[in-house]
C-alpha cells in the first residue's frame, strides 16, 4: 500500500512537472506573439511580422509537446486515482469537462490556422487567429486552476452517507477566494518564463554579433515584459496568494516559511536555512527580524502562529522539501526583479545593447524561471499534502484500488524512458531553430 | 438528464471515431502505401491541420465522462490500466512522429518518423477496436474469485492476455479472440475510412489505387461484420432484445449496412467525399447498433454476483448534471462555429497547406 501511494505519487509528479515545462511557456509566448503581430499591424514594419513568425515556430514545437504530455494528465485521474474521481467526479470533473470544450476546442481549432493560415487570411484575422489561441490557452490555465484551487479550499458541495461530494453551488467553484490570486500569480509565472526565453534568446544573438537587429528587438521586448511580470508575481498576486495560505492553511504557511515557534513581538523572515525537523529547528539560519509580520498583516509585531502550535498529526508530510520549493521560489523571483530592474535602467539609459554582462546574465538566465515555475507549483502540492482535498480527504485514500504496484512502477518507467526521449528531441530541435534565427521577409 | 448525458457522451465519441479515425486510417496507408515522397506529402498535408482538433474530442469526451459518470470513469480507466496507458504512449509517438518529422531534412530521420507515425497509427486502430470489445464483452467487476468479491463491485482490473485468449475465461485479458477480432474490424473499417479521406482532400497519384485498395478491404471488412454478427450471440445472450422492443433501432445498423454496401460502388464516384461520407456512415452505424445492443449496459459484469454497470447506477448527481447543460449548450454552439471556420478555410484539395515545412 505505502509502495503504491509512492509509485502514484510519483507518477503524477513526473508527468505533470515535466508537462508544465510547455504550457508554462505556451501561454506567456502567445501573449508575446500577440503582443508583435499587433505592433506589425500598427507600423507595417516587418521586423515585427518576421519576429511573430519566428516565435510561432519555437510556440509551435512547445505547444506540440504540451499537448501530447498533456493528454496523460486528465487519464491519469481515473488510471492511478480513481477513489478521487469516483468520490469528487462530479464536482472537479465540472472544470476539467469545461477546460475540454471550452479551451482545448479553441485552442487546436485556431493554432491550425494560425501556423498555417497567413497567406490563406490577411494579417488582420491572423492576428485574430492569433488572439483566440492566446485566449485558449489563458482559458484552460484558469480551469485548471479552479479544479486546483477546489481541492485547496473546498467551496459549493455537500458530502453523502456514502462519501461522496455532491455540487451544491456551481457558481462556487468561480467565486472561490482561492481561484483569481492563484490564477493570476500563475500567468505572471508564466509570462516571466515567456520573457525570460525571449530575452535570453536577443541575448545570445547579440553576444554573437548574428541577428543583431531581432537581438535588440527580442531583449527590449523580453526586458518590458519581464521587469512587468517580474513585480506582479510578487506584488499584489503572490502577496494574495500567501494570505490565503496563512489564513486557511496556517500550518503550511509555517512550514514553508521555516518557523518552528512563535517568535513573540513579531516574526522573522527567513532567507537562508535548513529545516531540522527532528530536532524542531532551522540551522546556518540568516533571517531578517519581524519582516515576516509585516508582509503578512502589514504590522511589525503580529503574530505568526509557528509549528509548535499545531498537532503533529496535521503537519504538510514533506516539511524541508516544502521548505525549499517555497524558499527557491521566492529566492528567484527576487533575483528577477533585480535584474530585469537593472536591464531596464539600462535599456532606458540606451546602453543595454552594449553592456555585455547584463546580456550574458540574461542568457543564462533562461533556465531558472522554469525552476521557479516548479518550485512554486510544488509550494502548492506540497502544502497541501497530506491531503487530496484539504482536510476532507487523504491523498492515501484517493488511489486506485485494483492497480498494483508493480503496473504503477511499470509505467512509471515507461513515462521516464519516454519523456527523456521527447526532452531530448525538443532540446535539439529547439536550439535547430534559435541557432538558424528569424527569417526576413525579403528571404521569403 | 443521465440518459441526456449519455447520448452526449455516445454523440463526442461517435465524431471521435469518425473524424480521429481518419488520421489513424491515413498513417496506415502511410505505412503501407505510400512511397514516393509526394504520395507521402500529400498524406500529412491532407491531416496536419486537424489532427490535434481531432484530439481533442478524445479530451473532451474524457471530461464528460469524468464530470457526468465519475463511476465508470473511475472503475474503466483504473480497469483498463494498462491498456490505456498504452493508448497514450501511442498517441505520443505518433503526434510527434507527425510533427517532427518535417524539422530535419535527413532521410534517416523522415523514415524513423514515418515509421512512428505509421506503426503507431496502425496500433491504436487495433487497441480501439480491443477496447470496444471489451465494453461488449464486459469484465469481472468486483473481481470475484470463487464467488466471492475481492472489491467493491464496481472496481475490477484486467492483464493484457490470459493464457487461454478466451473471452469465457473466469480470468479475462484485454485481447481474447472475440476482442482481438474487433480490433482486426477497427483496423480494416479505418484504413477504408482514412484511404477516402485522402481521396477526398488531396489530387495525389495514390487515389486511383486507393480506390482498388478500398474496394478489396470492404470485402474483407463486409466478410469480418457478417462473422462477427454470427459469434456475437456468444457474447452477448440477448443482442436482439433492445431492438425487438424498439424496431426503430433498426435504423443504426440498417445506415451501417448501406454505408458498407455504397462502398463498393467506389470507383464510380463522381464527387471525391462519396467514399468518405459512405464509410463515415458505417462507422456511425456500427458503433451505434453496437451501443443500442447493450443499452442500458455501458460495462457488463461477467459473474452472476455484481450487477451491470448502467448509465443510471453511475451518473453524478443531479444538480451537477443539470447545471452542466448550461455550459455545455454555450460550448457546443462555440465548437460548431470554430469547426466550421475551420473547415471552411482549408475546404477543397490540401495539396499546397505545407504542412510540416520549416
Amino acid at each position: 500500500m505505502e509502495d503504491m501511494l509512492f509509485y502514484d505519487r510519483m507518477q503524477f509528479a513526473f508527468t505533470i512537472t515535466f508537462h508544465y515545462i510547455f504550457p508554462q511557456l505556451t501561454m506567456g509566448l502567445s501573449l508575446m506573439i500577440v503582443y508583435f503581430k499587433w505592433k506589425f499591424l500598427r507600423s507595417k514594419l516587418d521586423k515585427y511580422n518576421d519576429a511573430a513568425k519566428f516565435w510561432m515556430k519555437i510556440f509551435a514545437l512547445n505547444f506540440a509537446m504540451g499537448v501530447v504530455t498533456g493528454i496523460p494528465m486528465e487519464f491519469q485521474f481515473g488510471t492511478n486515482w480513481a477513489k478521487f474521481s469516483e468520490l469528487t467526479g462530479g464536482i472537479i470533473g465540472q472544470t476539467l469537462a469545461m477546460e475540454g470544450m471550452f479551451s482545448f476546442f479553441l485552442e487546436s481549432s485556431f493554432l491550425g490556422l494560425f501556423l498555417f493560415g497567413e497567406k490563406l487570411l490577411g494579417h488582420k484575422l491572423h492576428f485574430l487567429t492569433g488572439f483566440l489561441v492566446f485566449l485558449g490557452s489563458w482559458a484552460s490555465g484558469y480551469l485548471i486552476i479552479a479544479t486546483h484551487s477546489w481541492m485547496q479550499y473546498p467551496v459549493g458541495y455537500e458530502i453523502l452517507e456514502n462519501g461522496r461530494y455532491v455540487l451544491t453551488n456551481f457558481g462556487a467553484l468561480f467565486s472561490n477566494p482561492w481561484l483569481l490570486p492563484s490564477f493570476l500569480h500563475n500567468q505572471m509565472g508564466s509570462v516571466i518564463t515567456s520573457s525570460f526565453v525571449v530575452a535570453g534568446v536577443g541575448a545570445f544573438y547579440l553576444l554573437n554579433n548574428k541577428h543583431s537587429e531581432f537581438g535588440k528587438l527580442f531583449v527590449k521586448t523580453g526586458v518590458i515584459f519581464g521587469l512587468v511580470s517580474s513585480v506582479l508575481v510578487a506584488f499584489p498576486t503572490g502577496d494574495l496568494v500567501a494570505k490565503n495560505v496563512v489564513k486557511h492553511q496556517p500550518v503550511t504557511f509555517a512550514a514553508m516559511e521555516g518557523i518552528f515557534e512563535t517568535e513573540k513581538g513579531g516574526s522573522e523572515i527567513v532567507l537562508i536555512g535548513q529545516p531540522d525537523v527532528v530536532n524542531k529547528k532551522l540551522d546556518n539560519k540568516i533571517a531578517v527580524p519581524n519582516i515576516l509580520s509585516f508582509l503578512t498583516y502589514q504590522s511589525w509585531d503580529a503574530e505568526i502562529k509557528g509549528l509548535n502550535e499545531f498537532d503533529e498529526s496535521l503537519y504538510p508530510t514533506n516539511i524541508p522539501g516544502l521548505y525549499y520549493a517555497y524558499h527557491i521560489m521566492v529566492g528567484l523571483g527576487t533575483i528577477f526583479i533585480g535584474l530585469m530592474l537593472l536591464a531596464a535602467v539600462q535599456l532606458y539609459r540606451k546602453k543595454l545593447y552594449q553592456t555585455t554582462w547584463i546580456l550574458w546574465t540574461l542568457m543564462f538566465m533562461l533556465p531558472f524561471p522554469y525552476i521557479a515555475n516548479t518550485t512554486g507549483w510544488y509550494t502548492a502540492e506540497l502544502g497541501r499534502q497530506p491531503w487530496l482535498v484539504y482536510n476532507l480527504l487523504k491523498t492515501s485514500e484517493g488511489i486506485s484500488p485494483t492497480v498494483s504496484s508493480g503496473n504503477t512502477l511499470f509505467t512509471l518507467l515507461g513515462f521516464i524512458g519516454l519523456y527523456i526521449l521527447l526532452g531530448l528531441l525538443f532540446l535539439m530541435l529547439a536550439g535547430k531553430i534559435i541557432n538558424k534565427g528569424p527569417e526576413t521577409a525579403q528571404q521569403h | 438528464m443521465e440518459l441526456f448525458w449519455y447520448i452526449v457522451l455516445m454523440t463526442m465519441l461517435t465524431i471521435y471515431v469518425i473524424l480521429d479515425g481518419y488520421d489513424f486510417g491515413a498513417g496506415i496507408i502511410h505505412l503501407f502505401f505510400a512511397k514516393k515522397e509526394k504520395d507521402k506529402k500529400a498524406i500529412t498535408n491532407a491531416i496536419g491541420p486537424f489532427w490535434d482538433a481531432n484530439e481533442v474530442w478524445l479530451i473532451a469526451s474524457g471530461g464528460v465522462l469524468f464530470f457526468a459518470f465519475p463511476t465508470l470513469y473511475a472503475s474503466s480507466f483504473s480497469g483498463f490500466y494498462l491498456p490505456l496507458m498504452m493508448i497514450l504512449w501511442l498517441l505520443i509517438f505518433r503526434a510527434i512522429g507527425l510533427e517532427l518529422r518535417g524539422q530535419v531534412h535527413n532521410k534517416m530521420w523522415e523514415s524513423i518518423w514515418d515509421k512512428a507515425f505509421g506503426i503507431s497509427s496502425l496500433l491504436l486502430a487495433l487497441f480501439f477496436g480491443i477496447a470496444l470489445g471489451n465494453v461488449v464483452r464486459g469484465v469481472n467487476l468486483g473481481m470475484v474469485t470463487d464467488g466471492v468479491s475481492t472489491h467493491e463491485p464496481h472496481y475490477f482490473f484486467l492483464p493484457l492476455w490470459n493464457s487461454s485468449f478466451s473471452p469465457h475465461a473466469e480470468h479475462l485479458g484485454i485481447i481474447d479472440w472475440f476482442t482481438l477480432l474487433l480490433g482486426v474490424i477497427g483496423v480494416v473499417a479505418l484504413t477504408i475510412h482514412g484511404a477516402n479521406w485522402i481521396i477526398f482532400k488531396t489530387n495525389s497519384d495514390l487515389n486511383e489505387k486507393l480506390k482498388k485498395v478500398v474496394f478489396n478491404l470492404n470485402s474483407v471488412l463486409l466478410l469480418l461484420v457478417v462473422v462477427s454478427l454470427f459469434i456475437w450471440h456468444i457474447i452477448e445472450p440477448k443482442p436482439f432484445h433492445n431492438f425487438i422492443t424498439h424496431p426503430w433501432l433498426w435504423i443504426f445498423p440498417l445506415i451501417a449496412f448501406s454505408g458498407l454496401f455504397g462502398l463498393f460502388k467506389v470507383k464510380s464516384f463522381q464527387k471525391h467525399g462519396m467514399g468518405f461520407l459512405f464509410s463515415s456512415l458505417f462507422l456511425f452505424g456500427g458503433l451505434a447498433s453496437t451501443v443500442a445492443s447493450i443499452f442500458p449496459k455501458v460495462l457488463p459484469s461477467t459473474n452472476a454476483i455484481n450487477p451491470d454497470l448502467t448509465l443510471y447506477n453511475v451518473a453524478a448527481h443531479e444538480y451537477g448534471l443539470s447545471v452542466g447543460v448550461y455550459w455545455f449548450v454555450i460550448a457546443v454552439i462555440l465548437v460548431i462555429i470554430y469547426f466550421t471556420i475551420q473547415y471552411r478555410v482549408f475546404k477543397g484539395k490540401m495539396d499546397d497547406v505545407g504542412y510540416g515545412e520549416h
